[in-house]
């Protein structure tokens, strides 16, 4: 075990490369968004250059459009890459507790993975297959960065000295449950992203001017032709609008679900514990996300609204994980048989917990 | 004397072919059944660096364009069955078509190709576009063109109706390209008239395909000395 200094600074390190992920996600969500994830359309180069070579002109140059986006987020995804290896291995000698070594590997391994999924999206995207690629890789970038903030949370004060709470047993499978339908609702979400046809439904509250919209071949072609778009220019599929529906009543579902979770807690551990708080916090970023959902429809699906509702539902999901692993950590036997508490940290750790 | 026989037989042989020539046109109009839905200013190509300073007025979408008399521009006119595959000259034979980037737009937006004609691709602006097919029955391709007045070569194997091609760095740019294996297809003008030249006398079945409006066909009988079709394509129910 190294100096209690040193340990906050391991803290400070894993905080940081939970941002930078989060600035990844967003900018992944950002090249999906403008659909320019094929403006570099060769892997692991960049037009023919190593992609740390690539000329700043073409990258940063008043002409780069599209190219801008997708080279950046190659380049943070190296850094993020860079990051976590340092992670692992600094994990691997400052930790304790084996588990953790165990997640911070798996961390690595995942971002690994992941750079892997991402070319194989623009390599592959020729043989029509850039869609599923470019859905996993989005999918699997949601995984990652709760994996990434989980590690900061396990480095916590709070997650050291956690008091057992066996009553918040019952509040255990609510917020797991309500995590896995914001994970499926992350997958349908990713899924009409990358058919990159637009709005498939393009009014809210209502759809077409109904509350259930017609599906028929008839009806989708007069969607179509009555559709005026800048880009996105795929045409609206039946499932397309299917999918969008299935995601408005996710939506509700999951805005009803996190709200029972926060009044269910507030009930059972009272209104000052940090589950509590948290989950309020979940309950307000939900809300936000619900907005900045119907902005997504109202504004035309703009970029950066877009790009916007993709990052703060990354952060759903996340904060939805770490607090499923909290309420765990509160509620496992374990925890109950601690006697012996986890040495304390640095103040400074607990700052950024 | 001799001379004179020979000139007037010239002209009256160049005035017969040509006849033969305007006989075997089938004219025809589109026109749109009713109002075409507004087109978007395209504020990204006004505000973008370099591709706005290419253009001092606002650019607008080209999903509609409807001229005199309800005439629907745009649309790929073709024949879709009565062909007779030997009749047809060689793809090589033709001149290149040619696609142009200019101004961050492609131009023309719709246009037409036979299988195995080669395909021009300019880049005529002073920025990096990179040119990515998105067919479903031909082979995908997706380059860049960095340089001004870079051009490239290519072609189509397999006939396909309609070929969206897009600039991943820009991502408003798209052109459609109709792939037939015949000559006898046209692309209708601002007023919505077309003009498929030599096109031998006998039954056709012809289609006319809009990116929005949808598509219709028609049966024509090309006589000696031409044929006539006409399509009327609708518009989106104004009520939404
Ligand atoms: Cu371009």
């Amino acid at each position: 075990m190294q100096s209690g200094k040193s340990q906050a600074w391991l803290t400070r390190f894993l905080f940081l490369n939970a941002i930078l992920t989060f600035f990844l996600v967003s900018l992944g969500g950002k090249v999906t968004s403008m659909g320019v994830g094929m403006s570099v359309p060769d892997w692991p180069q960049s037009y023919g250059y190593n992609m740390f070579f690539f000329p700043f002109d073409k990258w940063l140059g008043p002409g780069a459009g599209g190219v801008f986006f997708e080279h950046s987020h190659r380049l943070l995804a190296s850094l993020v890459g860079l990051f976590s290896i340092i992670a692992a291995l600094w994990v691997a000698f400052a930790e304790t507790r084996f588990w953790m070594k165990v997640m911070a590997f798996l961390a690595l391994f995942s971002v690994a993975f992941q750079g892997l999924l991402g070319g194989l999206r623009v390599v592959l995207d020729k043989y029509n297959l850039g869609m599923e690629f470019g859905l996993t890789h989005a999918t699997f970038a949601q995984l990652f960065f709760s994996l990434v903030c989980a590690l900061v949370l396990f480095r916590s004060n709070w997650w050291r000295n956690a008091s057992p709470h066996p009553r918040a047993a019952s509040l255990r499978p609510w917020i797991l449950a309500t995590c896995c339908i914001i994970f499926v609702q992350l997958t349908v979400a990713a899924t009409m992203r990358h058919q990159h046809a637009g709005l498939a439904v393009t009014d809210f509250p209502l759809a077409y001017g109904k509350i259930i919209p017609s599906i028929s071949p008839a009806a989708i072609a007069s969607y179509n032709s009555s559709r005026i778009e800048i880009s996105d220019s795929n045409p609206i599929t039946a499932s397309a609008v299917v999918l969008h529906m299935i995601h408005r009543l996710l939506a509700l579902v999951i805005v009803g679900l996190i709200a029972t979770c926060a009044l269910k807690s507030r009930s059972i551990l009272g209104s000052s514990h940090k589950i509590t708080v948290y989950n309020f916090l979940w309950l307000g970023l939900v809300a936000l996300q619900f907005c900045l959902g119907i902005a997504t429809v109202l504004t035309g699906k703009s970029a950066d609204i877009a790009t916007a509702h993709v990052a703060v539902g990354s952060l759903t999901l996340m904060t939805g994980a770490l607090l499923s692993m909290g309420c765990y950590r509160i509620t496992s036997p374990r925890t109950a048989l601690n006697l012996r508490p986890a040495p304390r940290m640095q103040s400074a750790s607990s700052q950024l917990a | 004397m001799n001379k004179c026989l020979f000139y007037s037989a010239a002209v009256l042989g160049l005035a017969a072919s040509l006849q033969s020539l305007s006989a075997a046109d089938l004219v025809g109009k589109v026109t749109l059944k009713g109002t075409a839905p507004a087109e978007l200013a395209m504020t990204t190509v006004n505000a973008d660096k370099v591709c706005g300073k290419m253009h001092d007025q606002p650019v607008f979408t080209r999903h509609y364009v409807v001229g005199q008399g309800s005439g629907l521009g745009n649309v790929f006119v073709y024949v879709t069955a009565g062909v007779d595959a030997k009749s047809v000259p060689p793809a090589a034979e033709k001149a290149p078509e040619i696609l142009d980037q200019k101004g961050c737009l492609y131009y023309p937006y719709v246009m037409g190709i036979r299988t195995g004609q080669k395909l021009t691709i300019k880049n005529s602006d002073p920025v990096l576009h990179n040119v990515h097919s998105q067919p479903k029955e031909n082979k995908e391709f997706n380059f860049a063109q960095p340089l001004q007045n870079q051009e490239s070569e290519k072609s189509f194997t397999v006939p396909e109706v309609l070929v969206k091609m897009k600039c991943d760095v820009h991502n408003w740019m798209f052109a459609y390209i109709g792939v037939v294996d015949h000559p006898y297809f046209a692309v209708t003008d601002k007023d919505g008239n077309f003009k498929i030249s030599g096109l031998p006398p006998g039954k056709y079945t012809v289609e006319a395909v809009h990116m929005k409006a949808g598509k219709k066909s028609a049966e024509v009988t090309m006589a000696a000395d031409g044929g006539k079709a006409a399509f009327e394509l609708e518009a989106p129910a104004a009520a939404k």
